[in-house]
C-alpha cells in the first residue's frame, strides 16, 4: 500500500473518480425508485384486497411483518438460487423490505377515514367504488405518503447492503474504500448515502404538504 | 310522501330495533321522530335512504318501494345530516356543497351557480368558499352540512340530531334557520331527537316513540300536548306541558278583548264606567291614533284622565309572539293583563288569564 492511498482527503482521486461516483448515486437511486415503486404497486392491492376480505388482514401483516425479520443479507443469498445475481435480486429484496411499511401505512390511512365521514359519503349516493376513489383514498393520503416517505429511507440505506452481492450503488464506494483502505472512495459513499436519504425525505415532505393542503397542520 | 308499511328490522345480531311500523309522512312537513335513545328513531329514518334495509314490511318513497331504487341513485334523491356531520376533510365548503350534483354529472357552471345560491341560503360568508372544514367553526360546519344535503335539491331531508353538537346558542339559531329556511324550500323533513323541546319547535307533526321502534303518539305537537296518548308519552314530554303548549300558540290565535281603554283627557265618570265594565280598578290610557300612553288605577284620576301620570306596560305582545310571551307579560304588570299592539305602540287589546286558559283547556 502507498501512502498516497491513506491520504485524507484526497481531492486527486475524487478528481479523476467523478464518473464512477455519480455512476453509482445515479445507481443507487435508480435501485431505490425501482423497490419503492414495486412494493408500492404490490402493498396498495393488498391493502384494498384487506380491507374488502377482513380475515386476510391478519395474515397478510403478519406475512410482510415475517419477512421484514430476515437478515438483509440472507434475504438476498436466498434469492439467489431464483434470480441469480441479475438485478432482479436487489430490487425484489429491497421490494419485500419496503412491503411492510408500505402496507401498513396504507391499511392504517383507509382505516383511519372517520366512520361518519363513510356514512355520509354512502348516504350521499357514492358507489363503493366512488367512496373508495373519491373519499377514502384521498382521506389516507397523508398516511400513505407517510409510508412512501419512511419506505424510501429506509431503502435508501439497504440498497448500500447489495454492494455485497455487487450492486449497491453508494455502497460500492464504502465497500471498495474499506477495502482499499481509501478513507476518501469511503467517506464518499458515506456522505453521499446520509444525503441521499436526507434529501428524498425532505423532498416527500414537501411533496406530501402539496398533496394534502387541507391537512390540520401537526406538530408532530 | 314517505309511508312505512308494517316495517320490521332486526339485527343480525338479533335486536330489535324497530316492530311493525305504520307512519305516513306527508309531503312538505317537518315530521319529528322523539324518543329516548335506544327506541329505533334512527333506524327508522335509516330505513328511508337504505342505509338500514327492513327485515319485513315495506318504505314507500313517493309510492315507490325504496328498495325497487339501485341504493346509490335513491340515495341522491335523498338529503342526509348527521349530528358528526362528516364533512370530507379534503374538500373545502365549496367542494363539499358541490358533492352531489358533481356524483350526478351537472356541467360546471351549473354546479357553481348552485354552489353559491346555496352558502347564501344557509347564510355562509363567501370568504368560507375555499375553507376546508377544519378552518370553519362548528356552525359554518353545520350549515356547510346542510347546504350539502340540499345540493342537489332533494324533495327529502333526514336530519338525525343534526345540532346536538353545538352549544345551545348557535343550536337555537341553526333551528331557527331550517324554520326559515323550510319556508322556502318547502321539503319533506325527517328530523330525528331525542330532545322534546327541540321536537315541539321544529315538528309539523311529531311521532313519539318508544322500542322498540313503536310509535306510541303521531300527532301535531299542540295536540300531543294537549291530550297525550299514554303515560309514557306524558312523561317523556316532562314537565310544564301548559307552559309548553302556550310556547306553541302564537298571539294572533286568541282573540284580544278591547279592554278598559279610555282616552287621554277623558272625564272621570268615562273611566269609572270603562272600568267596571271590564271588572277592574283600572284603565288603559290612549292617545291619539290608539296610541298606548299606559295605565292609571280609577281611583287616582282626579277630574280628567291624565296620560302623562299613566304607568307603562313594560312588556307588549304582538301578533307573531306566542301566548307564552304574553303569560310573561302579565306576570309583569299589577294589571295582570298582556297588552297586543301593532306598529310602533298601537293599542289592539288586552289578553288576560281568562282567554289563556280558554285556549289550551
Amino acid at each position: 500500500m502507498t501512502a498516497v492511498a491513506r491520504r485524507f482527503p484526497d481531492w486527486d482521486w475524487l478528481a479523476s473518480h467523478g464518473g464512477e461516483v455519480a455512476a453509482q448515486l445515479s445507481e443507487h437511486v435508480e435501485l431505490t425508485a425501482l423497490a419503492v415503486a414495486a412494493g408500492f404497486l404490490v402493498a396498495v392491492p393488498l391493502a384494498l384486497l384487506a380491507r374488502r376480505v377482513p380475515p386476510l388482514r391478519g395474515p397478510l401483516l403478519g406475512f410482510t411483518g415475517v419477512l421484514y425479520t430476515v437478515p438483509a443479507l440472507a434475504l438476498f443469498v436466498l434469492l439467489l438460487p431464483f434470480v441469480g445475481l441479475s438485478r432482479a435480486n436487489p430490487v425484489i429484496g429491497l421490494t419485500i423490505y419496503s412491503l411492510l411499511i408500505l402496507l401498513r401505512n396504507t391499511l392504517v390511512g383507509l382505516e383511519g377515514v372517520p366512520a361518519e365521514v363513510r356514512e355520509s359519503a354512502l348516504a350521499m349516493g357514492h358507489t363503493r367504488r366512488q367512496l373508495l376513489w373519491r373519499v377514502e383514498v384521498p382521506v389516507a393520503l397523508p398516511a400513505i405518503v407517510a409510508g412512501v416517505r419512511l419506505a424510501t429511507v429506509s431503502t435508501v440505506g439497504l440498497v448500500t447492503i447489495t454492494a455485497l452481492i455487487g450492486y449497491g450503488g453508494l455502497g460500492q464506494l464504502i465497500l471498495r474504500g474499506f477495502n482499499r483502505t481509501n478513507a476518501t472512495q469511503l467517506v464518499a459513499g458515506l456522505v453521499l448515502s446520509v444525503a441521499l436519504a436526507a434529501v428524498a425525505d425532505v423532498a416527500l415532505a414537501w411533496a406530501q404538504r402539496r398533496l394534502t393542503p387541507w391537512q390540520e397542520s401537526r406538530t408532530a | 310522501m314517505i309511508t312505512f308499511e308494517a316495517v320490521t328490522k332486526r339485527f343480525p345480531d338479533g335486536t330489535l330495533a324497530v316492530e311493525d311500523l305504520d307512519l305516513a309522512i306527508p309531503e312538505g312537513e317537518i315530521v319529528v321522530l322523539v324518543g329516548p335513545s335506544g327506541c329505533g328513531k334512527t333506524t327508522t329514518m335509516r330505513l328511508v335512504n337504505r342505509m338500514a334495509e327492513p327485515t319485513a314490511g315495506r318504505v314507500l318513497l313517493a309510492g315507490t318501494d325504496v328498495r325497487d331504487v339501485p341504493a346509490h341513485e335513491l340515495r341522491r334523491g335523498i338529503g342526509y345530516v348527521i349530528q358528526q356531520i362528516g364533512l370530507f376533510p379534503h374538500r373545502s365548503a365549496a367542494q363539499n356543497i358541490a358533492t352531489v350534483p358533481e356524483l350526478a354529472g351537472w356541467p360546471r357552471d351549473r354546479v357553481r351557480a348552485r354552489v353559491d345560491e346555496l352558502m347564501a341560503l344557509v347564510g355562509l360568508p363567501a370568504e368560507t368558499a375555499g375553507r376546508f372544514p377544519h378552518q370553519l367553526s362548528g356552525g359554518q360546519r353545520q350549515r356547510v352540512g346542510v347546504a350539502r344535503a340540499l345540493a342537489a335539491d332533494p324533495p327529502v331531508l333526514l336530519m338525525d340530531e343534526p345540532f346536538g353538537a353545538v352549544d345551545p346558542v348557535v343550536r337555537g339559531q341553526l333551528q331557527d334557520e331550517l324554520l326559515r329556511l323550510q319556508q322556502a324550500v318547502h321539503k319533506t323533513i325527517v328530523f330525528v331527537t331525542h330532545d322534546i323541546d327541540e321536537a315541539l319547535k321544529l315538528g309539523d307533526r311529531i311521532a313519539v316513540m318508544s322500542a322498540p321502534g313503536r310509535v306510541r303518539q303521531y300527532d301535531t305537537p299542540s295536540a300531543i300536548l294537549a291530550r297525550p296518548a299514554d303515560d309514557f308519552v306524558t312523561e317523556f314530554l316532562g314537565a310544564e306541558r301548559g307552559l309548553k303548549r302556550l310556547a306553541l300558540i302564537p298571539v294572533s290565535q286568541v282573540k284580544a278583548d278591547p279592554g278598559p281603554a279610555v282616552p287621554d283627557g277623558a272625564p272621570r265618570a268615562d273611566a269609572v264606567r270603562a272600568a267596571e265594565a271590564a271588572g277592574t280598578d283600572w284603565v288603559v290610557v290612549l292617545g291619539p291614533e290608539q296610541r298606548l300612553l299606559g295605565w292609571v288605577w280609577v281611583a287616582d284620576v282626579a277630574e280628567r284622565v291624565d296620560g302623562s301620570a299613566a304607568r307603562e306596560f313594560w312588556l307588549r305582545v304582538r301578533a307573531e309572539d306566542s301566548l307564552r310571551a304574553a303569560l310573561d307579560a302579565m306576570l309583569s304588570t299589577r294589571t295582570g293583563v298582556a297588552v297586543r299592539i301593532s306598529g310602533e305602540d298601537r293599542y289592539e287589546g288586552v289578553l288576560t288569564r281568562e282567554l289563556l286558559t280558554e285556549e289550551i283547556v
